[in-house]
């Protein structure tokens, strides 16, 4: 008898340093079928599938595919077993054609040398089976987001894939290209493959899948069939979760004296326009949005990382320019950037070096840096954030995320900014220190600043701003009140521009 | 709390152990030297490994800042010959027969220095326009620009009425400036460790006292974090490339006084020493790394088996495989760090 689930991951649980990513979570997948995977970001699906490719291991849990349990150690022994992946960020050599792309690592060999004829002809065949219609001769960076992701799905076919796992196919997607896609996943099902797919466009879901998963905070919440959902079903289910005391009381209102104002502010390059808001004294703005809303991206074109193109900045009624870091420095903005790692701290230097290294202005006596000066500051800085580190000698890249976070946040503290920009200053930090980074920033707004900060999490946004602004695909979908708005509100303002 | 202080201290521990190593390796080397020939603990011994080491200190000073902001000088030898053929030419003795410039007056000797250190500084700074602008990587921009340098020297040098001779008859006054001393009690101190001394004097300051030096190390360590902080790294990687050339016309003026002439094979293959100097001086090639007393002690190392092997009688392409090895085991220890950091 036929098993009743191609694939069943049974209680699964991972652990990551601080943070239990996924917890007891189950996924029943029929042979098939579209399952969809939904959740808000950091809900654990990226984990979950990475775990069953072989990308991180289980902490518990089992996993059997077709009846038989496995754990794979690699993406290479999943891929061997007939399960496959489209990830986010497809992973090609852009330089190499789409077939040696597509049989890189198996090429056929003849007589010692590549056999490009077969490869050829097997390439055509798996895509004229799925109606794919690409060159397989044409280099791979030449061609447009869709065709990339075809050739991933050719690949997955190549290997007599069972279960492909799409990971956010359509998030750079045309409508009619989408269309096209789902096409290919219609006949992906007619030959018994069975498909994860994880988006989270609610229209596309209903339309594609025939069952639905829902994980929130690393734990799985229910599995249903896709007939049985609404929109708000799932939104639902998807945000419901409660409250705790997770977040400091802000004692202070912000005053109604407006510090900044961002008129109409668009960025072709990044792809955002008409963006509009106040930011007033003393007031924690949130920001909003799912990946891809360009979030990030408003914030960056504000500090003159990128460059705006249109709209106004105005600092107590007068215009900035912000062209570029330096010169919004000294506007007084301070920006904490996204990625810690890749454009916060400097991993081979001192934390007394990146505590300061914005501010070295202030330490300059008789014409030369003054280490006494520098000291003082990163001593005060060490003692009232609390980091956690021997001394200011110690290289920062020894010290845990939190604390790195700290030294950056202290370091944007030390230029006496005006107007702070967080980009998610609390990712990817255990709990305990992202009270003390909340802590950090009511006192900051107590002393007049104005801070605006970009979460994925919404109940951090909800747990500590004023008013949150939603982005949805480029565009501004709406300011609320964070004490008035909900989080369907919220996760429905997010989706409408998509 | 208190095992998070006790990881940490171990860490550093182990940390300082792998930045020190290469104290260490020069230590064994001498020991070593010393066991097999006692005599050869010396004034004058030490004097020769200091002044032999002088003006390849001032290069692989110039070399070691561009290798802190990521990038790689191929040019620093012919930039040196091109600088040692022109500051030749204006520094020939009035009576010399073979002048380059017979009418030419003699001049004081500032003005061929400032000469060639305005055409150094230039080229250095077009050479870091390339890779800072037009992002070229280094590696390239450098050596399109070693090329260009000796073509340049080579047309400036062979040319009428003398052809490809080597301009000699280079006045007193400036061959003095490497062959004379200054006596300190019973010591005879020459000009030549005078000078690089106050060269790692002004360089260490400007790397660790001015705003320059830590933006250097900033650009250098995380260029998009350094951007984020507001640092010009474009303005700041332009400007190390000048200083470079800058140094390296003091090196060239240095480097004819010593030789007493210059031609355009003068400062042939010195980039090469100088990056062999500075990796085994702990100048991490990933960029952001590297000290003044880093890189004295790497070319030290070098001059000490230069001059120590020969001094104790080994053969010298023995000279050639200890060099080869030193720089192995200095590489492999500075990707160790690296490793660890991640």
């Amino acid at each position: 008898m036929e098993n009743e689930y191609i694939l069943e991951m049974k209680s699964i649980s991972k652990l990551f340093p601080g943070v239990k990513a996924l917890d007891d979570v189950k996924l029943q997948v029929r042979p098939g079928t579209v399952h969809s995977l939904m959740g808000e970001n950091g809900a654990g699906k990226s984990t979950l599938m990475k775990c069953l490719f072989g990308i991180y291991s289980i902490d518990q849990g089992e996993i059997i595919l077709d009846g038989r349990k496995v754990q794979f150690s690699s993406p290479a022994e999943a891929l061997e077993n007939h399960v496959s992946m489209v990830h986010q960020e497809l992973n090609q050599v852009l330089d190499q054609n789409v077939m040696e792309n597509l049989w890189l690592g198996r090429y056929p060999i003849k007589g010692g040398l590549i056999d490009d004829k077969k490869m050829y002809e097997d390439t055509m065949k798996i895509f004229n089976d799925l109606d794919i219609n690409v060159d397989p001769k044409a280099k791979v960076g030449t061609l447009p987001v869709s065709q990339k992701q075809m050739i991933e799905i050719g690949k997955a076919v190549s290997y007599n894939a069972k279960v492909i796992v799409m990971d956010e196919p359509t998030s750079s997607l045309t409508e009619k290209e989408v269309e096209h896609l789902f096409r290919i996943i219609r006949k992906l099902i007619e030959k018994n493959s069975s498909v994860i797919y994880i988006s989270h466009k609610m229209e596309e879901i209903l339309t594609i899948s025939d069952d639905v998963t829902v994980m929130r905070d690393g734990k799985w919440i229910a599995t249903q069939l896709a007939s049985s959902l609404t929109i708000d079903n799932i939104i639902k289910m998807m945000v419901g979760r409660e409250m705790t005391e997770r977040y400091p009381q802000k004692d202070t209102q912000p005053s109604s004296e407006i510090l900044m104002e961002v008129k109409n502010l668009s960025s072709a390059s990044t792809n955002f326009s008409g963006i509009n808001f106040e930011l007033h004294r003393g007031e924690i703005l949130g920001v909003a949005g799912l990946v891809g809303s360009k979030r990030t991206e408003v914030l960056e074109t504000i500090f003159g990382i990128n460059q705006k193109d249109e709209g106004q900045i105005l600092v107590e009624g007068k215009e900035v320019r912000n062209r570029f870091p330096g010169e919004s420095i000294k506007n007084g903005f301070a920006m904490l950037t996204e990625e810690r790692r890749k454009d916060g701290i400097f991993s081979g230097l001192s934390v007394a070096f990146n505590l300061v290294i914005d501010n070295l202005d202030s330490y300059i006596k008789n014409g030369l840096l003054n280490n006494k000066l520098i000291k003082i500051d990163v001593d005060k800085m060490i003692q009232a954030f609390k980091i956690k580190t021997p001394s200011g000698s110690q290289r920062i890249g020894n010290l845990s995320g939190g604390n790195q976070q700290k030294v950056i946040l202290g370091r944007w503290l030390l230029t006496h900014p005006t107007i702070l920009l967080l980009d998610e200053p609390t990712r990817g930090i255990d709990v305990g220190a992202k009270y003390e980074i909340y802590q950090l920033i009511n006192q900051l707004v107590v002393e007049g600043k104005g801070i605006i900060i970009v979460s994925s999490e919404m109940p951090e946004l909800l747990g500590i701003c004023d008013r949150i602004l939603v982005m949805s695909n480029g565009h501004q979908s709406g300011i609320f009140d964070a004490k008035d708005v909900s989080q369907e509100q919220i996760m429905q303002a997010s989706a409408k521009f998509i | 709390m208190d095992k998070v202080l006790n990881r940490l201290k171990k860490v550093s521990l182990k940390d300082l152990l792998l930045e020190k190593a290469i104290y260490v390796v020069l230590f064994v080397l001498l020991v070593t030297i010393v066991i097999i020939q006692p005599k050869f603990l010396s004034f004058g011994n030490f004097k020769n490994i200091f002044a032999q080491s002088a003006t390849r200190i001032i290069i692989a000073l110039a070399a070691g800042m561009v290798l802190i902001v990521q990038g790689v000088d191929l040019s620093a030898g012919r930039m040196i010959g091109l600088a040692a053929v022109i500051s030749a030419s204006l520094m020939q003795q009035a009576d010399y027969a073979y002048r380059m410039y017979p009418h030419l007056a003699e001049m004081p000797i500032i003005v061929p220095i400032l000469v060639v250190a305005a055409t150094c500084g230039i080229l250095g700074g077009i050479t870091g326009v390339a890779v800072a602008i037009f992002k070229v990587p280094p590696f390239i921009a450098t050596l399109a620009m070693q090329l260009i340098l000796y073509g340049v020297s080579s047309i400036y040098f062979d040319r009428p009425p003398y052809g490809a001779q080597p301009i000699g008859g280079i006045k007193k006054n400036v061959t003095q400036m490497a062959t004379g001393s200054i006596g300190v009690g019973q010591f005879q101190i020459p000009y030549l460790i005078l000078i690089a001394l106050a060269v790692c004097v002004i360089i260490w300051v400007i790397w660790n006292k001015t705003k320059f030096g830590k933006y250097m190390f900033a650009v250098g360590g995380n260029p998009e974090a350094a951007k984020v902080s507001g640092v010009n790294v474009v303005r700041t990687q332009i400007k190390i490339y000048a200083i470079a050339g800058l140094m390296y016309s003091m090196a060239a003026v240095l480097e004819v006084a010593r030789i007493g002439s210059a031609s355009n094979t003068t400062g042939n293959g010195y980039e090469l020493d100088a990056v062999a100097a500075c990796v085994v001086g702990g100048v991490s090639l990933s960029g952001g790394v590297g000290s003044v007393g880093g890189i004295v002690i790497g070319v030290l190392i070098f001059t000490v088996i230069n001059y120590g092997l020969a001094f104790i009688g080994v053969n010298m392409y023995w000279q050639y495989v200890v060099k080869g090895l030193i720089i192995l085991l200095a590489v492999v220890i500075d990707m160790r760090k690296y490793v660890k950091r991640k």
